[in-house]
């Protein structure tokens, strides 16, 4: 078990007094409702443990009802734990990102181990570009923001912004990308020269001013960056210009150029083994060495300092502290001149002891510095952990430990809650997006990829999205259809139908119950169909109800809905004897309720009277015994009351019947006579 | 793809549309209007695609679309229309329909008229009565909509009731209109009809009903052939392609297996109606070529003048019509290619006009593709 090792940070909720009354929450699954209880406060209580804390679990914490009448207590707070998913300027991180997190999971894993290797530094290096382009963003929207606030706000994103991808950029050169020694070095330099650019900006400064105002010290300042960044090139031709200036010392020049130009560097390719390259290390480290002893540089300070951070001399390297700003800086400065072949296990050791000496005795390590040292220990669970800590969002997280996860880096690791910690994140991120009103058909795909809970919590999630057309209704539908989540489907039909039923749209409402295969609801609807029928004499929806094919058969009432209709049309276009055959069987065959069959029977009556016989004497004795299953029934359940209307209803049917039976038994008869 | 520009505008986009070109003009068209869906605050955004050669404002990318300007709009856009240069004419998921004017000389947009509840369910003046209005179509000056509460709505730009509703035109949800003559309409519905309504009838019936067979997958969107009025496209739920012929029978013609999911819209080139553009939920967008292949068409550039009458106009007409009409696979020479490789949100919109396509995403992104037929 792992124990929190530090206090963690505390909320404070504006408005919320946790000091008048006692706060009661109730955590959600990405943000926490916090309210005012009717209880005041007790004494003994440990101050402003409010509910950012994570203390001790709630017991029996009910949420207070503000109708009480008493005064005060009645509000109900939401704290939201990821706030940076409501920036809007970040929506396209998010949107982009996820872009790449799903090009990452469908890439193939049987790929050579080499090919994978290099696909996976470019999906990192397009999560960096991605970052970069947001800070661009952020940096133009800080610019242009009138309001103070606002732009405070802006900067403050950009420089978290920017130390994400610093982050990330040294997880790629050790984890993802695993530079060999050599190569190593290389890496961390671009690294240093990207994210340490103030120089561009004083070279500028630098030549611009140089043929009116001499500025000595800013020039050899920028000399110093360069060789401090390994820049060897632009040191040079810096140098070499100031050479023409001053010909008397030419030959000095000449000498640190010329140590400069042979400083042997780590080649990218296979082309030079290590011992080779350390050989001539050691062959150029003698040769500045002696120059340095002999006093070539004696007459110039700059120059004996450069020639002394060439061989590596940590205190004159140290010097230039505030050139380089950073204790990382100083690190790759130190490597570069002392350890240039420096294998990446070695790394921890060079990284703590150059912090300690850059920050001195009282260095109190700021957080990106206590992420970056756990990075060069390669201590990737704590990189994550301090990461999850120090930053305001889930997304860095959850992406770096993915593509972590995919370089097989995390494997061994399980958490003694959820399953491991790549999912741990990811449902943690999703969750979030899930909470945004708009944001939330990105985590699915991040929930789909989460083989233990993903679905648990896709399943939770997706019933709670608020469905305010129907075309968010299909889309949400169609998430859920497509992983075969059935109870999701039938809920989000159920609620479509009750929402159209509500708003008098019987035929919408029957279209969503079909679909949801909800033969409940399709009976609750075809009732309504019928009673109305019954009411208004007619059908409505019957565009619906005509084309209702093999979808008819949901339910019972469903169907008898369609064939009664059926009925009606048979009727109308004059097929009598198909209409009255049909009609015999919605009874006979039990496919009308028992409450329909007074309306079907009399619906019989015109039948009956038609000139031709339409009943043969066989159906006319069916019609006779429905009739009196039907009085039967009646008079068993309502004997007292008596029905005028029915009454009569009954009479005239069975004098219909009779009329008819005894015209079908002459008609029977002649036929069989003749 | 170099010649496809995207921008990611932190809105779900429902509906893009160009604006329509003068009748002279030659230019490709270089203004167009989003409609976003599903935000707290939705937003009707005109944007301009400069030509390619300058630079953005901020020195951003070239070819970008650059915002001019945008105006809040009460619910999601579900449909959007240009109904002439400056005007357009939007349906909301609050049942309202809005005509935004843009104002060039300023870049402004602004409400110039609204109905409100052009649609509702049951009592028009209950608090939660609006219902969604879920297709708009504009032939200056009149304006159709349609929603979910079944009505068809015939509206006139300059007047402020409306000329003629139908409540109760459907008993399910319409999805889409369009315009088949200056009096007639198509409109396609839920439970998988295409309807002809005519507005000289004064009867509330529609005119004709055509239906898929059996299964009733529900139709998403509708487009007529530009020049060929019989010949119609729609979209259905289970991304399948349906052309119809209204001159005969009440089935489609063909059916042609497409996307994976909703297809959300299918439009025919307006000036090259060999070519359809369709979009879905699945995220890809599909352009269907029944042009038939180069080697057969006439070239009147190598045969020189001589020969031109050769091919008279009605035989190549001839081809056209079969290929949309055509459901012989045999004979089948359309080409499909998806336009979209790896995409995997909903494509919601697309609109062609001249060379330019432009379409929308729920990945927030919308893209201007302007060698169409490059």
């Amino acid at each position: 078990m792992e124990e929190p090792d530090t206090e963690p940070p505390l909320t404070v909720v504006p408005g919320a007094d946790p000091a008048r009354t006692q706060l009661c929450f109730e955590w959600g699954p990405a943000e926490m409702l916090l309210c005012e209880t009717l209880f005041g406060r007790r004494g003994g209580e440990r101050r402003g443990a409010p509910g950012g804390s994570a203390g001790p679990a709630p017991t029996g914490c009910g949420v207070a009802g503000g109708g009480d009448g008493a005064p005060g207590p009645s509000r109900v707070f939401v704290v939201r734990r990821d706030q940076d998913i409501y920036m809007e300027t970040l929506r396209k991180l998010f949107n982009e990102s996820h872009g790449i997190f799903v090009g990452l999971q469908r890439c193939e894993e049987e790929r050579a181990a080499r090919a994978r290797n290099a696909q996976l530094v470019q999906v990192s290096k397009n999560y960096r570009s991605v970052i970069r382009a947001c800070m661009e963003d952020m940096h133009q929207a800080a610019i242009s923001a009138r309001d103070s606030a606002l732009h405070s706000q802006y900067s403050i994103q950009v420089s978290i912004l920017s130390a994400m991808e610093l982050i990330w950029n040294l997880c790629e050169i050790l984890f993802v990308e695993a530079a060999p020694a050599g190569p190593l070095l290389l890496r961390l330099l671009d690294w240093v020269q990207l994210h340490i650019c103030d120089v561009d900006n004083m070279v500028r400064e630098v030549l611009g001013q140089r043929k009116s105002i001499k500025n000595t010290s800013s020039f050899w300042n920028v000399v110093d960056i360069f060789v401090l960044q390994g820049r060897m090139d632009e040191a040079r031709h810096l140098l070499s210009k100031e050479a023409i200036a001053n010909p008397t010392s030419m030959n000095m020049y000449k000498i640190l150029d010329d140590l400069m130009k042979k400083m042997p560097v780590p080649s990218l390719g296979n082309t030079q083994t290590l011992t080779e390259m350390e050989l001539k290390w050691q062959h150029w480290h003698e040769e500045c060495q002696r120059y340095l002893q002999d006093g070539t540089f004696a007459s110039n300070s700059h120059m004996e300092s450069i020639c002394k951070i060439l061989l590596g001399d940590e205190n004159a390297i140290l010097e230039k502290k505030e050139l380089m700003t950073t204790w990382y800086h100083f690190l790759v400065t130190r490597l570069l001149y002392s350890h240039p072949t420096v294998k990446s296990m070695e790394l921890r050791f060079y990284a703590q002891s150059s912090m300690d000496m850059f920050l001195g005795e009282e260095s109190n390590p700021e957080p990106l510095d206590t992420i970056l040292m756990a990075a060069f220990e390669f201590e990737l669970h704590q990189v994550i952990k301090e990461c999850s800590v120090a930053l305001s969002n889930w997304w860095f997280v959850a992406h770096l430990t993915d593509l972590l996860d995919h370089c097989k880096l995390l494997q061994s690791h399980n958490l003694y809650f959820g399953s491991n910690m790549r999912e741990f994140l990811l449902l943690e991120y999703a969750s979030g997006l899930f909470s945004h009103h708009s944001l939330w058909q990105l985590g699915v795909d991040y929930f789909d990829h989460c083989p233990e809970y993903g679905r648990v919590y896709l399943e939770l999630h997706i019933e709670r999205i608020p469905l305010n057309t129907e075309q968010k209704a299909l889309k949400v539908l169609r998430i859920c259809e497509q992983r075969q989540m059935h109870e999701q489907v039938r809920s989000i039909c159920k609620i479509m139908a009750m929402k159209a039923l509500r708003n008098n749209r019987l035929g919408s409402a029957l279209s969503w119950s079909i679909r949801a295969k909800d033969a409940a609801f399709a009976t609750l609807i075809s009732d309504r169909f019928l009673k109305d029928y019954c009411e208004r004499g007619y059908f409505s929806d019957l565009d619906l109800i005509d084309n209702l094919g093999p979808s008819m058969l949901l339910s019972d009432r469903l169907t008898f809905l369609g064939k009664y209709r059926e009925f009606h049309r048979l009727y109308g276009e004059k097929r009598f004897s198909e209409a009255a055959r049909l009609l015999l069987m919605l009874m006979t065959a039990h496919i009308a309720p028992c409450s329909f069959w007074m309306t079907l029977l009399t619906d019989a009556l015109p039948l009956l009277e038609q000139k031709e016989v339409i009943f043969s004497a066989e159906q006319t004795y069916e019609l006779m015994r429905c009739l009196e299953d039907l009085t039967a029934r009646k008079l068993d359940k309502q004997k007292f009351q008596d029905d005028d209307v029915e009454t009569m209803k009954v009479e005239m049917l069975r004098l219909a019947l009779a009329r008819n039976l005894a015209r079908v038994i002459v008609k029977e008869g002649t036929l069989e006579g003749s | 793809m170099e010649e496809v520009c995207a921008r990611f505008v932190s809105q779900k986009i429902s509906k893009a549309r160009w604006r329509p070109l003068p009748a002279a003009a030659l230019q490709p068209p270089d203004l167009f209007a989003t409609g976003s869906w599903d935000n707290e605050d939705n937003r009707i955004s005109i944007w301009s695609v400069g030509d390619v050669g300058s630079a953005g404002l901020n020195g951003e990318y070239q070819g970008e679309p650059q915002l001019l300007c945008d105006i809040r709009h009460n619910g999601d856009v579900m449909d959007m229309q240009f109904l002439d240069q400056e005007r357009i004419v939007v349906g909301s998921s609050t049942g309202s329909v809005t005509v935004f004017r843009h104002h060039q000389n300023n870049q402004t947009l602004s409400a110039s008229h609204r109905w409100e509840n052009a649609h509702y369910h049951a009592d028009q003046y209950t608090a939660c009565g609006g219902a969604a209005c879920t297709g708009v179509i504009c032939n200056n000056p009149e304006i159709v909509t349609v929603g979910e509460d079944g009505r068809i709505n015939l509206y006139r730009a300059d007047q402020k009731d409306a000329v003629r509703t139908i409540d109760n035109a459907d008993s399910s949800t319409l999805h889409a209109v369009t315009f088949l003559r200056t009096t007639e309409i198509l409109t396609v519905n839920s439970i998988g009809q295409l309807k002809i309504w005519d507005f000289r009838q004064q009867r509330n019936e529609p005119a004709q009903i055509f239906s898929l067979t059996g299964d009733r997958v529900p139709l998403h969107c509708v487009d007529r052939h530009p020049n060929q009025q019989h010949i119609v496209a729609t979209g259905g739920q289970d991304g399948m392609l349906s052309i119809w012929d209204i001159r005969q029978g009440t089935m489609p013609v063909s059916l042609l297996n497409a996307h994976e999911a909703e297809m959300w819209e299918v439009h025919f080139h307006p000036s090259n109606p060999d070519h359809l553009f369709t979009c879905s939920e699945d995220g890809s967008l599909w352009h269907w070529d029944t042009s038939t292949d180069v080697s057969e068409k006439p070239s009147f550039l190598h045969q020189g003048g001589r020969s031109t009458a050769y091919f008279s106009h009605s035989t190549i007409n001839q081809s056209v019509v079969s290929a949309w009409l055509s459901n012989d696979p045999t004979k089948d020479r359309m080409e499909i290619t998806n336009l979209i490789p790896n995409q995997t949100l909903s494509v919601n919109t697309l609109d062609v006009l001249g060379p330019c396509l432009v379409y929308g995403t729920d990945a927030e992104a919308i893209y201007v593709n302007r060698q169409l037929f490059a």
